[in-house]
C-alpha cells in the first residue's frame, strides 16, 4: 500500500539515472519514454486505489506522522498525478523529434525525469517542509531545462526566472519557519488541527499572507506573474509544453491544498485578496496576450490568464467553485501543453514562432490546423469542448452568490481569450505565408512526424473526450472538492496510522 | 601550475584525502562524519590533483566523467531505499544484516542505511567534481 505513493516519484528519478548513463546512445530517448509510461501506469494504479478506499497516506521509513515524511494522495493529488503521468508521456514522445542531439548530450532526458518526479512528489507530499524540497528539485531541473542549449534570450529568460522564483523561496521558508514558531508543526494535517486551535489567529493570518506570496510567484499570479512571459517562449518546445502545463499548476495545487486545508480560519480576509488577485491575473494576463505577436508568447500570457481562473474558483470558496478549480486544472493542463506542441510543430514547419513571419499552414498542412483548432477553442470556452464546462462551472458558481461583477468578468476574459486564438489563427494558418513558403507536413522524416502528432492527437482527444462526456469527470471533480472542503478524511488517513 | 613543491606534495596529499574519505565515509554511522563529508573530501583529493597536474590527468585518474559518478550515486541512493521492499517494509525504512551474530556479540552490522550513504558520498564527489573542471577547464 505504502509503494504505491511511492512508485510515480521513484520511477521517475530511476529513469531520470538510466537516461543520463545512456545520454550518448539513440537509446536514452526511449528510456525516457519507458519511464514516462511507467510513471503513468503508477499514477493510473495510485487513482484505482484512491478511488476505492478515499484518501490514503503512507509514512517514509515509518516514522509516524506528525514526525517523519507523510506521502498522502486524495482525489486531487491523485489526478494531479495521473495528469503529470499524461503530459509527461505525451511530452517524452514528443521529444523522440524535438531534442536534438547536442541537447540529447547535455542530458535533456535526465532533466526532464526529475522535473517530472519533482511535480508529482510536490503533489503527494503531505509534509510542508518536504514540499519545499520538491519545489527546489523542480527548480534546479527545469533553470537546467530552460538554459538547456544556451542561447542568450534562453539565459535572459533564465536568469530572470530564477530570481524571482528565488525570491518566492526565501519568502516560503520563512513562512515555514514562522508556522512552525506558531504551531509546532509541519505536517499539513496536523496543521489543519494546530490552526483550528491556534489563539494567535492575527500572526497565523500574516503567515497565509506569506505563503500565497510565495505560491503566487509559482503560480504567476497578478502582480508577480513577469517571469513567465520573460522565459517560457524560449527554450525548447517540449519544455516549454511541460513547463507550461504543469509548473505554474503545481503552484495553483500548493495554494487550493494550503487554503483549503491550512489556512481556513480567516476566510473573509485571505480569500478576499485572493478574489481580487484572481480577477486582475485574468485580466490582465488576456490583454498582455492581445499586445503579443509571438505564437509562444501569446499562449505564456493565457497561462496567466487562465491561473486566474482556477484561483477564482478557490477565491469563491463554494462546493460548485472547487469544483470548477479542479474541472480547470485539469482540463487546463491538458490543452495548455498541447497548444504549445502544435506551436513546436508549426515552427518546424515555418522555421519561426513570429506571427508575422509565418502564415499559410491551413492550406498546406490542414490536419495541424485541426489539431491547433481543437485546444484552441477548448482554451477559449467553446462548447463542446472541456474548456467551455470549466468555465461554465465557474461562471455558475459565481451566479449562484450574485458576484455579477465577477461573472461579468469571467465571461469578457474568455471572449478576449477568442480574439487571441483567432489571431494565431488569422495570422499562422489562414494568411498566405509572406515568402510564399507552402511548408507541408510531409517534409518532416515519417518518423519524426509520427512522434510530434501522436502526443497532439491523443491530448486533443482527450479534450474532446472530456467534452462531451463531462459527467463523470465533473462528478469526480465534486468528490475531490467535498474532500476538500471538509478535510476529516484526509487528517484521519495521515494521522491515523495510515499503513 | 608547475610548482615543484606542489607536486611532491600532491602524491603525498592525494592519497592520503581519498583513503581518509573513505574512513570518513564509513565511520560516519554512529559518530561524526558520513557520506557528505567524506564525499567532500574525496573531492578536494581529485582537486588539489587537478590543480597540480591539470584537469585532463585528473580526469583520467578517475576514469569515468564526474556527472556519471554523480548520476550512478543517485540511483544507488534510490535503491537504498527500495530495498525496504524486499523486506515488506515501507520505503526508506533501514535494513539491517548482522554478520556472524551469535546470542551475546553483535557482529558485524551492514545496513541498507550504509548504502545509502555510499550514494550520498558518489552524489557529492560527482557533483563537485563536474562544477569543478568545469571552472577550471573555463580558466583556461
Amino acid at each position: 500500500m505504502s509503494w504505491i505513493l511511492g512508485l510515480p516519484i521513484i520511477i521517475p528519478f530511476f529513469t531520470a539515472v538510466i537516461a543520463f548513463l545512456t545520454k550518448e546512445r539513440p537509446s536514452g530517448a526511449w528510456w525516457s519514454v519507458l519511464g514516462s509510461l511507467l510513471t503513468l501506469i503508477a499514477a493510473a494504479a495510485l487513482m484505482v486505489v484512491v478511488l476505492q478506499e478515499g484518501v490514503v497516506a503512507a509514512q517514509m521509513g515509518d516514522w509516524p506522522a506528525p514526525f517523519g515524511i507523510t506521502l498522502v494522495a486524495d482525489l486531487l493529488s491523485a489526478v494531479m498525478v495521473v495528469i503529470t503521468g499524461i503530459t509527461g508521456l505525451a511530452v517524452a514522445v514528443y521529444a523522440l523529434a524535438d531534442i536534438d542531439e547536442a541537447k540529447e548530450r547535455l542530458g535533456y532526458h535526465a532533466l526532464f525525469q526529475v522535473l517530472i518526479a519533482g511535480v508529482c512528489g510536490a503533489f503527494l507530499t503531505g509534509d510542508l517542509f518536504n514540499l519545499y524540497v520538491w519545489f527546489e528539485v523542480m527548480l534546479i531541473s527545469s533553470f537546467g531545462l530552460l538554459v538547456l542549449g544556451g542561447s542568450r534570450a534562453q539565459i535572459d529568460g533564465g536568469i530572470k526566472y530564477v530570481a524571482l522564483n528565488l525570491v518566492s523561496t526565501i519568502i516560503f521558508l520563512t513562512g515555514v519557519g514562522l508556522l512552525y514558531g506558531v504551531t509546532g508543526t509541519l505536517n499539513m494535517a496536523d496543521l489543519a488541527l494546530a490552526v483550528d486551535q491556534s489563539d494567535q489567529k492575527g500572526l497565523l493570518t500574516v503567515i497565509a499572507v506569506m505563503f500565497m506570496f510565495a505560491f503566487g510567484v509559482k503560480a504567476a499570479l497578478f502582480p508577480l506573474f513577469f517571469w513567465l512571459p520573460a522565459a517560457y517562449h524560449t527554450p525548447a518546445f517540449s519544455v516549454s509544453a511541460v513547463f507550461a502545463g504543469l509548473l505554474t499548476k503545481v503552484g495553483v495545487y500548493a495554494l487550493i491544498r494550503m487554503f483549503t486545508l491550512v489556512f481556513d480560519h480567516d476566510i473573509g480576509f485571505t480569500h478576499t485578496i485572493l478574489l481580487w488577485v484572481a480577477c486582475f491575473t485574468m485580466v490582465v494576463g488576456v490583454l498582455g496576450a492581445a499586445a503579443q505577436q509571438d505564437f509562444r508568447k501569446i499562449l505564456s500570457f493565457h497561462i496567466v490568464s487562465q491561473i486566474g481562473y482556477m484561483i477564482l474558483g478557490l477565491a469563491l470558496y463554494t462546493p460548485l467553485a472547487i469544483v470548477g478549480a479542479v474541472f480547470y486544472l485539469v482540463h487546463h493542463i491538458v490543452v495548455k501543453a498541447n497548444l504549445f506542441l502544435v506551436a513546436g510543430v508549426a515552427q518546424r514547419l515555418c522555421g519561426d514562432t513570429d506571427l508575422r513571419k509565418i502564415g499559410g499552414l491551413y492550406k498546406s498542412a490542414p490536419l495541424l490546423a485541426v489539431l491547433f483548432l481543437i485546444p484552441a477553442f477548448s482554451l477559449a470556452g467553446f462548447p463542446p469542448l472541456s474548456g467551455f464546462w470549466a468555465k461554465y462551472i465557474l461562471v455558475k458558481a459565481s451566479l449562484d452568490i450574485d458576484a455579477w461583477f465577477i461573472a461579468f468578468i469571467a465571461l469578457a476574459v474568455g471572449l478576449l481569450t477568442i480574439y487571441s486564438m483567432t489571431k494565431i489563427w488569422g495570422e499562422a494558418f489562414w494568411k498566405p505565408h509572406p515568402e510564399g513558403v507552402e511548408p507541408e507536413l510531409r517534409a518532416i522524416p515519417r518518423a519524426a512526424l509520427i512522434a510530434y502528432l501522436v502526443p497532439i492527437a491523443g491530448l486533443a482527444t482527450l479534450t474532446i473526450i472530456i467534452g462531451f462526456f463531462p459527467e463523470p469527470f465533473v462528478q469526480f471533480a465534486e468528490r475531490a472538492a467535498a474532500q476538500l472542503l471538509d478535510p476529516s478524511d484526509y487528517i484521519a488517513a495521515v494521522l491515523g496510522g495510515g499503513t | 601550475m608547475n610548482s615543484i613543491i606542489l607536486l611532491a606534495g600532491t602524491r603525498l596529499l592525494v592519497a592520503l584525502l581519498l583513503v581518509f574519505s573513505v574512513f570518513m565515509l564509513l565511520r560516519g554511522h554512529n559518530t561524526p562524519g558520513g557520506g557528505f563529508i567524506g564525499g567532500l573530501i574525496g573531492a578536494t583529493g581529485f582537486v588539489v590533483y587537478a590543480i597540480a597536474c591539470g584537469t585532463e590527468q585528473a580526469r583520467q585518474a578517475l576514469r569515468v566523467p564526474p556527472e556519471n559518478v554523480a548520476m550512478v550515486g543517485l540511483g544507488i541512493g534510490l535503491f537504498a531505499g527500495v530495498m525496504a521492499a524486499f523486506f515488506g517494509d515501507a520505503f526508506f525504512v533501514g535494513q539491517w544484516l548482522f554478520i556472524g551474530a551469535t546470542e551475546t556479540e553483535k557482529g558485524l552490522p551492514l545496513s541498507s542505511v550504509l548504502v545509502f550513504d555510499i550514494g550520498v558520498y558518489l552524489v557529492v564527489l560527482g557533483s563537485i567534481l563536474t562544477l569543478t573542471f568545469a571552472l577550471e577547464e573555463g580558466a583556461d
